[in-house]
Order: structure tokens, then sequence, then C-alpha cells
């Protein structure tokens, strides 16, 4: 059962991070984007992770991409061109992209003995344990990113403000 | 029984692919969100290792990712308007001086 869900979301995800990677248009990657974000959910569901599974739905694929798509929209963004600097980055980005890729998976493979396995309710974080923590022990910093999304938020309005 | 390793390679292919995606192409906001899909890829691996050390204290730092990227977004696209405003492009190698 896990496996068959790791199977079907895990694929879901990679098909949408390709999908991401080869469409030209930005609002088709955006909405690959959020299949993605969604099949994230689904895993840290399987992970006992419910408040993040749910915060990644709310925040990811519900706010901050129905903040990227109306950018996409507002801004009437097209089709992107194949410049002379596109061809440098395929020539470097796709073996260094690969590069990575092999070195984590070689670095994952080589400690698999001592991972490991998960399965469904072997330990799930309900959401009192996380604000247990959160508004006990890390209070500080808690509090310290309401600060910094204040911030960001009178920056973000100081910034897309039209000047007169 | 799905071992932690499945998920640890999953999230290196979608870092992988936003690397790439972040590299090849063009268009700023399709930069952008490349590195959403990084951030996305390191948040699994977070929660895949806070499920193996049976760890709040992974969740708590994917918690924190969230907020800061939220407040990424808000500013990153922000600035893109702007961008946008002043050079009437979003292709990333038509912006490469600072001045106008």
């Amino acid at each position: 059962m896990h496996l068959v869900l790791f199977i079907i979301f895990g694929g879901l995800c990679v098909a949408g991070a390709l999908n991401l990677l080869f469409q030209r248009h930005p609002i088709n990657a955006a909405l690959s984007l959020i299949v993605v974000m969604s099949s994230l959910a689904v895993l840290y569901l399987l992970l006992g992770a419910e408040f993040l599974a749910a915060a990644q739905v709310i925040v990811y694929s519900g706010a901050i991409m129905v903040l990227f798509t109306f950018v996409i929209m507002l801004l009437n963004a097209g089709r992107e061109d194949r410049t002379h600097g596109s061809k440098a980055a395929y020539l470097v980005g796709i073996p260094g992209a690969a590069a990575l890729f092999a070195t984590l998976v070689y670095i994952f493979l080589s400690y698999r003995t001592q991972l490991g396995g998960a399965s469904i309710g072997n330990y799930l974080v309900t959401t009192s344990d996380l604000s247990r923590v959160l508004f006990r022990d890390l209070l500080l910093p808690f509090e310290v990113t309401s600060v910094l999304i204040l911030v960001a938020v009178l920056g973000a309005v100081v910034l897309a403000r039209k000047e007169h | 029984m799905v071992p932690i390793y499945y998920y640890l390679i999953l999230s290196a292919i979608l870092f992988s692919i936003g690397v790439g995606a972040f590299l090849i192409k063009r268009n700023i906001i399709s930069v952008f969100m490349s590195i959403e899909l990084m951030l996305n890829a390191v948040n699994l691996t977070f929660v895949a290792f806070a499920h193996h050390w049976h760890q709040v204290s992974g969740q708590i730092f994917v918690f924190f990712v969230m907020v800061v990227a939220a407040a990424e977004a808000a500013v990153g696209l922000a600035i893109i308007i702007a961008i946008f405003r002043t050079r009437a492009t979003l292709d990333v190698d038509r912006i490469d001086l600072m001045k106008l």
C-alpha cells in the first residue's frame, strides 16, 4: 500500500518536474509545479507529517503558486526564446545537474543499510506535538519569522508600487 | 514498507531537475519557480530524516523553510514586477546591467 502510493505520487512529482523543465511557456511550468507540490503533500502524509502536508497544500500550492500565476498573467509573459546564453547553459547545465544527481545518489546508496524504512502509522507527528516544540522551545524564532513576514510584505508593497 | 533512501533519491531527482531548470530557463519567472522546486526537494529530505530519527526538529525546520519561502516569493515577485516595469522584458539575458 505504502509502496504503491509512493510510486504513484513520486512518479507524479518527477513527471511534473520534468514538465517544468521542458515547457517553454511559464504558465504551463507554474501549473506543473502545482502538481509537484500537491504530490509532495501526499508524500509528507506518508512520512507522518500531517501538519506539514496541510501547510504544503495551503501555503505552497495555494498561496505561493497563486501569486506566481497572478504575476505571470499580470506581466503577460509569453514563450521564452532560445538565446546564445541558453546554448552555454545547455552545455554546462545538463552535465552539471547530472553530476550532482550522480553524487547524491551514490552517497544515499552507500548509506542505505544504515537507513531504515518508513511505514504508515509507524511515526506520526500531530499538530500538538509540533506546536508544543514551536511555542515552548522555539518561541523566539517563531516571533522573529512573523517580523520577517511583516518586513517582506512591506518590501513587496514598496517594490511593486508605481513611482510618481 | 518503503526504504527511506527511496525518498532521498526522489528528492535528489527533484533537486537536480531544479538545478537544471535554473540554468536552462531564460524567463525570470521560470528561474524563480525552479528555485521553489529545489526548496521543495530539500524539504522532502528534511521530512524523510525526521521520520528516520523520530525527531520533530526536522519538521520544525521545514515549517521555517516554508515561511521564509513565502516571504521570498512575495519580495521576489515584487522585484520581477519592478524589473518588467523599467525594462519591459523578462528575459534574463537582456537583464545584465544594474543601471538602466
